[in-house]
């Protein structure tokens, strides 16, 4: 009986496990299967053409790459600030432990809520218009709590004996944050930096009303311009469009190349975090 | 010899509403090597933190009472916390080295202090050879300092705490995760440093006080319960719970 009750078990742990692999293999072969013959070089490197249903994603790419690092440069000084003063700085009171459970609700904001934020406070209050500064702020505040959570876990796993060596040796908190804290969590920082940066990568509702636009006929260096991103691109492509039908092959072709890029990002960050496992 | 380095008058420390050193008062002697024994939970440890101020950073630890390196009020505002601990270095239970290499692990706090440049390589060379250790790195001094042995890596933190040239040294059980050649060798270690510093050392360790201290003070539920001479504790202690502690009664 606790034999057939152990195999059940398995049976149900194993099965559930199955089915998610089975999901993901499902969409990505859907995908990649049509997907794949889309793309070329053409397809990477210049502009959709006839109305969208020729030519390529380029300035897509582009917008994308590039709003991604107008969010990096806004949110991983402040992210990585603020969980620095909340990790080593802040002692443990109501308020410290108010702030931290309002990041982690914020964390759980759905993402449309942010794009309606930023339009009011980028576009509007602060009048940078639609452009490609107001989204990447706005996604800039959407990946914040994600960024701050992973540092501050990754500083909470550096053992205090550590900042009690340099402190010991008379050298101050701040230096000893700087000098060793933060290079010792760095692996574990960018990690969680890369996996925030490829989810917001991939995000359509903060940049929808905030600076995406559906075509562009150059690219412009001025971040005051709207932009392309394949996100947008994408659900244009697949639901908006007039020729559904002739642009569906170029829509799996820009969702390859999506997927290729959050891909690659994920990589990397699993790469970081093997490297510095081996070395441990 | 009988200079008084270190002291402390009617200290108390709670951390939170638990209390755990009660009035204590003790004087350290230049040069001399002073052990506090006592069981685990006593507050040795904590007394030992007090002199550097690493309770600094618990919030709820509070202190009262007066602590002085020379004639130096510790806890007095205007004096600062970094050259306090400069002045007064500790070395670890578990060895801690940097995650740097052996030589800046030596190095780093040299340059916070400014130390000009062209003097560190000579005073590393110093300090690795006073700890015992220089003619077993001298060769690899680029190597991560987490790769050498439990021994040498405790032995490198001492070094780090030497180069600096403090004039005490705290050490908080500092063999208790080394085996027993290397605990031999720290404690020839210490028995050497004595001439140039003032050492305090929290040990569980008998054997070990009586080879290395010239005083021992006894400690028991936060309390200084007796304080002599090394041979006075282990072959007369006047007080019964230091009696029954030393005989390994309880603890």
């Amino acid at each position: 009986m606790k034999k057939l009750l152990n195999t059940v078990n398995w049976l149900v742990l194993c099965g559930s496990t199955l089915l998610v692999v089975l999901i993901l293999g499902v969409i990505l072969w859907d995908i990649f299967s049509k997907g794949f013959s889309s793309i070329s070089l053409g397809f990477i490197t210049s502009y959709p053409t006839n109305g969208m249903t020729q030519g390529g994603i380029f300035p897509a790419i582009i917008g994308t790459v590039l709003l991604t690092f107008i969010t990096t440069l806004f949110a991983v000084p402040f992210g990585v600030a603020c969980a620095v003063y909340l990790n080593e700085y802040a002692k443990p009171s109501l308020l410290t432990n108010i702030i931290r459970a309002s990041i982690r609700n914020l964390a759980g904001i759905p993402s449309i809520i942010y794009g309606l934020f930023g339009l009011a406070l980028f576009v509007q209050a602060l009048q940078l218009g639609t452009s490609i500064l107001s989204a990447g702020l706005t996604l800039g505040l959407l990946s914040l709590p994600y960024i701050i959570t992973t540092t501050e876990e990754a500083l909470k796993r550096i053992p205090n004996s550590l900042r009690e060596a340099t402190l010991a040796l008379g050298v101050t908190q701040f230096e000893t944050i700087k000098d060793v804290v933060l290079p010792k969590a760095l692996p574990g920082i960018l990690t969680g930096v890369i996996l925030t940066l490829s989810r917001a990568a991939g995000e359509t509702a903060p940049i929808l009303f905030t600076g995406v636009a559906f075509y562009i006929n150059g690219i412009s260096a001025s971040a005051s311009q709207e932009f392309m991103a394949l996100p947008y691109h994408l659900y244009m492509l697949s639901t908006q469009h007039n020729e559904i039908e002739q642009v569906r092959p170029l829509a799996y072709g820009t969702a390859t190349i999506l997927i290729l890029l959050v891909f690659t990002l994920n990589s990397v960050a699993f790469y970081v975090r093997f490297k510095n496992r081996t070395q441990d | 010899m009988n200079t008084i380095k270190l002291r402390a008058e009617n200290l108390n420390l709670s951390f939170g509403k638990k209390q755990i050193l009660k009035n204590i008062n003790i004087e350290f002697q230049e040069n001399q090597v002073t052990s506090l024994i006592g069981p685990s939970g006593c507050g040795k440890s904590t007394l030992l933190r007090s002199f550097n101020r690493m309770h600094d950073l618990s919030p709820d630890a509070k202190i009262d009472g007066n602590l002085y390196l020379d004639d130096l009020d510790l806890y007095a505002k205007k004096n600062s916390v970094t050259d306090i601990r400069k002045r007064i270095g500790m070395v670890f239970q578990k060895p801690n080295p940097l995650p740097k290499s052996i030589y800046e692990n030596l190095s780093y706090a040299l340059h916070i202090h400014n130390y000009p440049k062209q003097e560190i390589p000579d005073l590393i060379e110093k300090a690795l050879k006073e700890s015992f250790l220089w003619d077993e790195v001298k060769d690899e001094l680029k190597k991560p300092a987490v790769k050498l042995s439990g021994g040498q890596q405790q032995r490198l933190c001492i070094a780090r705490t030497v180069v600096l040239r403090p004039e005490v040294i705290l050490m908080d059980e500092p063999c208790s995760a080394l085996d027993p050649i290397s605990t031999k060798k720290i404690e020839d270690l210490i028995l050497r440093l004595k001439k140039d510093f003032t050492i305090i050392i929290v040990t569980h360790n008998m054997q070990q006080a009586q080879r290395i201290s010239d005083k021992v003070a006894f400690m028991y539920l936060g309390e200084l319960i007796e304080y002599d001479t090394c041979h006075t504790i282990f072959n007369n202690p006047k007080n019964e719970l230091t009696q029954h502690y030393i005989g390994g009664h309880f603890g």
